[in-house]
């Protein structure tokens, strides 16, 4: 059996959401389906409120942006399949569906958004695989989503702001986090998500890395180190930490998996995450049918995810005749001032500037 | 853009900013000693893409500009402390402050986002940006407003011999 919807979004995070809804505000019909069973993708455990300005919903947590698109989508009829996997993309067009785990449906799309998020990376030592090694999203979505703290004393391996702010959260969950390493001479989080944790008391260990965790059956005890101008280990800087839980943040890579099986040319861009999709300033892919937005198109934040979502759901509805010229012209130059906006700075520019090293690989 | 960090010890090192950065921060202005209403300290120094601070205050005295990644400013003069701002921040990077709140005491109103909530009269462990104890508060006030949206902000007075270094309060033990 194929059915036939004129947009299928893949992934309802913040990015594929805000895709969703700008598609539909056009008119056109769309298809959201994610593997999972609820809607939202990391957005609801976002406890924090967000950073930017007024158009980016600066100070509003990230689950009250959730709740808000989540209602967006319903007012809209937005059909939304959920436990829907999709497993594959034919044909630049056919979108095959595992839904409930049970049957298969083919969904023929004449544009497909795939926005399916990233994987945190994994940092391997000895003990690694002991219970109470777990990424930092990981532990994140245990305190914040089932509310349950998975160990009392708390390693975090890694100050991006992953890390910095999934230690606040273990705190405000009623954790101890003993401290958190880092394996750069320099912090890497926003020195405002540092400052909070530093001044609840944590430690921050510039240069140092996890050396081995022990335990019988769990994680009953960790050892870090400083490392050298080589990033190798000193000998006899060795620090025992009595804790029972260990965090890992150290980035995340682009779930680029589909896009590639499907065709999409790749590139490769570290500061993003690694390999990702290749695509043009309308987050259109090298298959013009399929567009990009979010972590696979590079690792960034919610903020951007949701503009680069809203990018992507009205060029792709623009290329199917949805939208007059005025209307996408101005839509367009808005949501890219927003996003340049969020990648400004001394911490977005370096984002700014491999965003912009992609769209001119593409144009080159 | 511009905006150069000391590098040597302090926030990329230690997580905290040093009183040093701070200093050299146009941000960072403690509230004169004879000024009698509180002020806005503001403690926000990297030139994050954030303006909040600007956009909440009813008096326009923050001004970040048209560039979100500029520093926040605020002019003291018309800044009438009313601490819209402290809850308005994402950051947590802001509080009120007065040297002589009576006696040798000052006064601070930070944002808290921990439970259990300190209340009204509770003597209190007051920190530095490091965290460490340096002195103890009394807790005058736990404001806890719907449009602070679960930021509550607690003012609390504690030994202005202490004023410069005392930015928030040390956890409570959970109940």
């Amino acid at each position: 059996m194929m059915l036939e919807r004129e947009i299928v979004v893949v992934g309802a995070g913040p990015a594929g959401l805000s895709a969703a809804l700008e598609a539909a505000r056009t008119g056109a019909r769309v298809l959201l389906v994610d593997e999972n069973s609820k809607p939202g993708g990391q957005l609801f455990k976002q406890i924090h409120k967000f950073f930017g300005s007024k158009d980016h919903q600066a100070g509003v947590r990230g689950i009250d942006i959730g709740t808000q698109l989540l209602k967006d989508a319903e007012d809209l009829d937005i059909e939304v399949w959920l436990d829907a996997e999709v497993c594959g993309i034919f044909n630049q067009s056919d979108v095959w569906i595992v839904r409930n785990r049970e049957h298969t449906v083919n969904v023929r799309a004449k544009r497909i958004i795939l926005a399916t998020g990233a994987v945190e990376n994994a940092v391997n030592f000895p003990g690694w695989t002991l219970p109470g090694v777990m990424g930092a999203g990981a532990a994140q979505t245990m305190i914040n989503l089932h509310r349950v703290l998975p160990g009392e004393r708390f390693l975090m391996i890694g100050s991006g702001n992953v890390g910095v702010i999934v230690s606040y959260q273990l705190l405000q969950a009623g954790g101890d986090v003993k401290a958190v390493v880092e394996a750069a001479p320099r912090l890497g989080g926003y020195g405002v998500h540092t400052a909070k944790v530093r001044r609840a008391g944590v430690p921050f260990y510039t240069s140092h890395t996890v050396l081995e965790a022990r335990g019988t059956d769990h994680v009953e005890s960790a050892t870090i180190v400083q490392l050298d101008e080589s990033w190798k280990p000193i000998a006899g800087t060795e620090k025992d930490l009595d804790v029972d839980t260990i965090c890992i943040a150290a980035g995340l890579t682009p779930l680029v998996e589909l896009a590639f099986a499907a065709g999409c040319a790749p590139v490769y861009s570290p500061l993003l995450g690694g390999m990702v999709p290749l695509h043009d300033r309308s987050m259109r892919t090298s298959i013009p049918s399929i567009y990009i937005a979010g972590d696979i198109s590079g690792v960034e934040e919610a903020s951007t995810a949701m503009e680069e979502g809203r990018m992507a759901g009205l060029c792709a509805a623009h290329s199917l005749g949805y939208v007059d010229e005025d209307t996408y012209t101005y839509g367009f130059a808005a949501a890219e001032g927003r996003m340049l906006a969020l990648r400004s700075g001394m911490f977005g520019q370096k984002r700014r500037d491999a965003k912009a090293a992609i769209i001119a690989y593409n144009e080159g | 853009m511009g905006i150069e960090i000391h590098e040597d010890l302090g926030l990329k090192i230690t997580g905290a900013p040093s009183l040093e950065q701070l200093h050299e921060s146009v941000c960072y202005q403690l509230p004169p000693e004879d000024r009698r209403a509180l002020g806005a300290v503001i403690e926000c120094i990297e030139g994050i893409p954030c303006n909040p601070c600007e956009t909440s205050c009813p008096q326009g005295a923050i001004i970040v500009g048209n560039e979100i990644t500029n520093l926040p400013v605020v002019d003291l003069d018309k800044c009438t402390g009313c601490g819209i701002c402290v809850a308005a921040c994402p950051g947590l990077a802001i509080y009120l402050k007065k040297y002589l709140f009576k006696e040798d005491l000052a006064y601070i109103a930070f944002p808290f986002e921990y439970v259990p909530l300190p209340t009204e009269g509770q003597t209190i462990d007051m920190v530095d940006r490091m965290g460490s104890v340096v002195c103890q508060g009394t807790v005058l006030r736990v404001v806890k407003i719907k449009k602070n949206d679960r930021t509550a902000v607690i003012h609390v007075s504690y030994p202005n011999e202490c004023y410069e270094q005392v930015v928030n309060m040390k956890r409570l033990p959970a109940v």
